[in-house]
């Protein structure tokens, strides 16, 4: 009886002991936890980014704010269930000096509650629920892509403009999903135009067929959906295949037709969408970033590495107004704060709940690319409702 | 909802139930005829999936992946058999289940080492891209007909086979009594790697064939493989006229459900099972019936 | 019909606490190591063992003791975990008493309203049925308005337990957290094995055995079976709770079948029929999962195999490895007599 205990006290001392991770403490190192999916729907976004954040770093000779970069990574697989877990692996096991992650909204909350938690320094390369520069807005947590709303309200003022009276939202039902197709509703309908339906499909769900026949019975002006990566490409393939794309006009942002047109082909041509980013920008910065990630990734960058690409300068800005030295918070928050970023889609700078104040292009798809074809809004901010910052 | 839409909605119905049937059917063979739960059953819809991806992409033709994925499907199942699932038989369920579960990780794994973990889209033939228009401004894509006349053809070859030959008087036998089956001379190992070899060819095609409508990705074996066995325990263990009329019965609720009810749509099908399990605790046919 | 040769030893009422008492002793002393091993990050580790182990300690009562088995346990794991959060407060620390008790007393509630519905069925119907009615719960959760969807929902603050004044423990310090965890862990240890030393925990193994003749004996076996499955149910809650309160956060994901088919899969790893299998499955499910995820991307091919090895090489699963290995500690050669058994639950034929 004795033995059995024995024998199971020492086996699960040594099982403990397994998780171990006897890292180096490197005084001179800056210690980058990537939270990221690498698997899933999402897999090339997360991939992008972390291209975007690493071709900052190198454009920098390999350091950053004077340090040697060390990259900690988690595959958070778009999962909520398993994020807060996984994002306590970066903060309490690997003890991370900054987190950067991560594409879905969910995962992103619980990557906050986190970094609030252990006051960590937390940089949003995409995620955009609004609660996060919203009401759960903090100190530590800066974002450098977009809020969910930013897009969507451009699109919708942009579906006003032209002259539609009705529309149905189909998305995927989560935080993202949701808060889209709310900022498309309130500058929608604050033009006059209505809502019919809001349809929605469980995710990462892709199966569509039964929605899309409610779309086409409902028979609105406009379509306004939102999905990203794998999603994306099949909806937009789908409501082509549906006999809908030439009948009724499909918006969305840009989400849906950014790193698909390859995939998509023809079903995408000639749609409009919205963003903050777009191909064959008047942007100098756009060109040389564009030039460098081919080289040295030999893929064409998209809006997710450009992202990365800014949430490193954006941690490089503080890391200079601190003197490299992570220990002096508020410098480091302040310069993060006052930063402005020579960025590949234009001049950014944070808001006052540090989320990007920026344009949001209205983009055409032509051939393979996004081509933008003019401003849905400029210099637009999050209104940060609930943020007490 | 007028009755064009109510059609499409049919059609589509259809089209779900009868993919279901297709790869509920060989999991209600294996569990029927060998006593078999097999979770890794979702793990084939996988393999089919992703089979269709691979092939098309080297041979870069639909069509062709699809003539060589079949014999490639059956040989899978033959040799799987033989090298693994033949010790489960003498094996209670729950250590079936520990195995099988343990094989869905491995076969994830594999996957991932071998294809990677993207998400892929698999393109239709030309001939087959096409859609139907149904009234004035509806139509309906002609590969999802395609689908659902694929696994009718499944279907009536399973009901000739089963019906009509010597080879489906001994599994119909086995599945009854298995003991007799083999006091009477017959192989009955062969007839079990015959059946299971079967029953992963048929989800192996229906994972290729929906690759097209369906996406590739990881992590599509597990969202088939619950309603599978919804389908199977619905239509009766063992029942393959059970399982074709759950696969239906699930396929209708669950796209009536989504259209109509949206916040319910995903408890009604396992509503519809409990209502139905209550109702007749064996669910709706017995193995015998065929 | 063949009936299953189980060694009645392995299903008796758990022996002597000794064993117990010195791993709670050992336990209790992990802060008290220094790093890398007595860290915050393996005490919370610890605490997320300890839930899953008196999740597993729960479905240990209903599947290995009374021969249910259920697939749909989760249920009320997660039900339990999403009272906590979404009663609790949102601006500041909520009664742990109440909270407590609102959780477990809701993952019994549930529990006795399904087992009304489900005791009536048998073997893998039963199975499914129960599957079926955590499915339901899992969609309730994941998509009505005011369950937070498949996003989940936050527990911004740990709810305290307060004695008139004093705060009894503050868990938001990771040692007390710890020691509050092990707490439960030593209450669901004692109340399960008072249950099964008792009348009715006997009861519960006659009517794994053999319900009819339990029936024939006088005993209302419904209502025994019904009794197991609301105080597994009820366990269950306590692990959802402890969870909760660990994680502060719950998704619909804690209700899936995957939670309810990883908790089968702990107790058959670690061996059905005793309270120790539940144990040592549960952390070696937990430990060997977060060891292999460190250790490799392909961790899932590491345990899909290990799995397979414990299920092909220990039928009576790691216990049983204790047991083979016992008679090589006291220095006897010779293995024990007797074959491993197989805990069987179906009537399943056999051509041998």
């Amino acid at each position: 009886m004795k033995y059995r205990t024995a024998t199971l006290a020492m086996g699960m001392l040594a099982l403990l002991t397994g998780p171990l991770q006897g890292q180096a403490q490197g005084a001179d190192k800056l210690k980058v936890g990537l939270m990221l999916p690498y698997t899933g729907t999402y897999a090339a976004l997360g991939t992008a980014i972390e291209n975007g954040f690493k071709l900052y770093i190198e454009e920098q000779g390999g350091k950053l704010g004077g340090k040697s970069v060390e990259f900690f990574r988690v595959d958070d697989e778009s999962d909520p269930s398993k994020a807060v877990d996984n994002a306590n692996k970066l903060v309490k096991r690997d003890s991370v000096d900054v987190l950067v992650g991560t594409v879905h909204s969910g995962v992103a909350m619980a990557l906050a509650k986190v970094a609030k938690d252990s006051n960590t320094l937390l940089i949003v390369p995409n995620a955009g629920a609004d609660a996060l520069t919203g009401p759960l807005c903090a100190r530590n947590v800066f974002r450098t892509s977009f809020s969910n709303w930013q897009p969507a309200y451009a699109m919708g003022l942009v579906a006003a403009e032209r002259k539609h009276k009705t529309a149905v939202t189909i998305t995927w039902k989560y935080a993202a999903g949701d808060e889209s197709v709310k900022g498309f509703k309130e500058s929608f309908e604050a033009k006059g135009g209505k809502v019919l339906k809001e349809l929605n499909v469980p995710f990462p769900n892709v199966e569509f067929q039964a929605l899309l026949t409610e779309i086409a019975a409902t028979k609105p002006d406009a379509v306004y959906a939102f999905f990203a990566g794998g999603g994306a490409v099949k909806f937009v393939k789908d409501y082509a295949a549906a006999g809908l794309k030439d009948k009724i006009p499909l918006y969305g942002p840009g989400f849906l037709t950014d790193g698909t047109l390859d995939a998509q082909g023809d079903a995408a041509t000639g749609m409009l969408t919205t963003l903050h980013y777009a191909d064959e920008l008047a942007v100098p910065k756009d060109k040389s970033f564009r030039l460098a990630y081919a080289k040295a990734f030999k893929l064409q960058p998209d809006v997710y590495a450009v992202q990365g690409y800014d949430a490193a300068q954006l941690l490089a800005a503080g890391l200079k107004a601190a003197g490299g030295d992570l220990a002096k918070r508020d410098a480091l928050v302040q310069g993060m704060e006052s930063a402005k970023l020579d960025s590949p889609r234009g001049t950014l700078t944070m808001s006052k709940a540090h989320n990007p104040v920026q344009d949001i292009y209205l983009r055409q798809v032509t051939g393979k690319e996004n081509k933008s074809i003019g401003l849905a809004a400029k210099q637009l901010a999050d209104p940060a409702r609930g943020c007490r910052l | 909802m007028d009755a064009i839409t109510f059609l499409i909605q049919c059609l589509n119905s259809l089209q779900y139930g009868l993919l279901l049937f297709l790869i509920a059917s060989g999991l209600t063979l294996i569990f029927g005829i060998m006593g078999v739960i097999n979770l890794a059953h979702g793990s084939f819809y996988m393999i089919g999936a992703y089979m269709a991806f691979t092939l098309s992409s080297l041979t870069g033709s639909f069509g062709l992946a699809l003539l060589l994925g079949i014999p490639l499907a059956v040989l899978l199942g033959y040799l799987l058999e033989w090298a693994f699932f033949s010790f489960l038989y003498e094996r209670d369920h729950l250590q079936q289940v520990l195995l099988t579960y343990g094989l869905i990780l491995v076969f994830e794994e594999l996957r991932s080492l071998l294809v990677g973990d993207e998400v892929h889209g698999v393109s239709p033939p030309d001939w087959l891209s096409g859609s139907l228009p149904l009234g004035h401004d509806m139509s309906y894509p002609v590969y999802r007909l395609f689908i659902s006349a694929v696994c009718l053809v499944v279907a009536g070859l399973m009901w000739w086979v089963i019906t009509r030959t010597r080879l489906g008087m001994k599994v119909r036998a086995g599945s009854v009594n298995r003991e007799m089956v083999q006091s009477l001379g017959i192989n009955i190992a062969l007839l079990y790697r015959l059946v299971f070899a079967a029953g992963v060819a048929f989800a192996v095609l229906a994972g290729m064939i929906s690759a097209p409508v369906a996406s590739v990705y990881p992590g599509m074996g597990g969202q088939v493989l619950i309603v599978c066995f919804v389908v199977v325990v619905i239509g009766g263990i063992g029942s393959i006229k059970g399982a074709l009329v759950a696969a239906l019965l699930v396929g209708f609720v669950d796209t009536f459900g989504k259209v109509a009810l949206q916040q319910a749509a995903g408890a009604l099908v396992y509503l519809l099972m409990a209502a139905i399990l209550l109702w007749k605790p064996e669910g709706l046919f017995k193995a015998s019936q065929g | 019909m063949t009936t299953t040769t189980t060694k009645l030893d392995s299903l008796a009422a758990p022996r002597l606490p000794a064993g117990w008492l010195l791993l709670l002793a050992l336990l209790a002393t992990l802060p008290a190591w220094p790093a890398p091993i007595g860290t915050e990050f393996h005490l919370e580790l610890g605490v997320q063992v300890l839930s899953m182990v008196i999740f597993a300690l729960s479905l240990q009562l209903l599947v290995g003791y009374t021969g249910l088995v259920s697939l749909g346990h989760a249920a009320y794991f997660g039900i339990a975990a999403y009272a906590v959060t979404l009663l609790a407060p949102a601006s500041e620390a909520g009664n742990g008493w109440w909270l407590l008790v609102v959780a477990v007393g809701s993952a019994a509630l549930l529990a006795l309203l399904v087992g009304m519905l489900v005791i009536r069925t048998r073997g893998v119907y039963f199975i499914m049925v129960t599957l079926a009615f955590a499915q339901l719960a899992y969609f309730v959760v994941h998509d009505v308005d005011g369950f937070g969807g498949s996003d989940g929902a936050y527990l911004y603050f740990k709810p305290e337990f307060r004695l008139g004044e004093r705060l009894l423990f503050d868990l938001q310090q990771p040692r007390q957290l710890y020691w509050f965890a092990l707490g439960l862990f030593a209450l669901t240890a004692s109340l399960l094995g008072l249950v099964l030393r008792s009348r009715a925990g006997h009861a519960l193994v006659g009517i794994r055995h053999n319900e009819q003749r339990m029936r024939a004996a006088g005993y209302p076996t419904a209502l025994y079976k019904l009794g197991s499955f609301v105080l597994s149910g009820g366990l269950a809650g306590l692990a959802g709770f402890l969870h909760a309160v660990r994680s502060g956060f719950v998704n619909p994901e804690l209700l899936s079948w995957h939670q309810s088919g990883n908790a089968l899969l702990m107790i058959i790893l670690g061996g059905l029929g005793n309270l120790w299998g539940a144990v040592l499955g549960a952390a070696s499910f937990v430990l060997l999962s977060e060891w292999f995820q460190a250790m490799s991307k392909h961790w899932q091919l590491l345990l899909g195999g290990f799995i397979i090895g414990t299920v092909l090489l220990l039928p009576r699963g790691l216990v049983g490895l204790a047991d083979m290995l016992r008679p090589w500690l006291r220095g006897r050669l010779r293995p024990r007599r007797g074959k491993p058994t197989v805990l069987g639950f179906q009537h399943k034929e056999r051509t041998s």
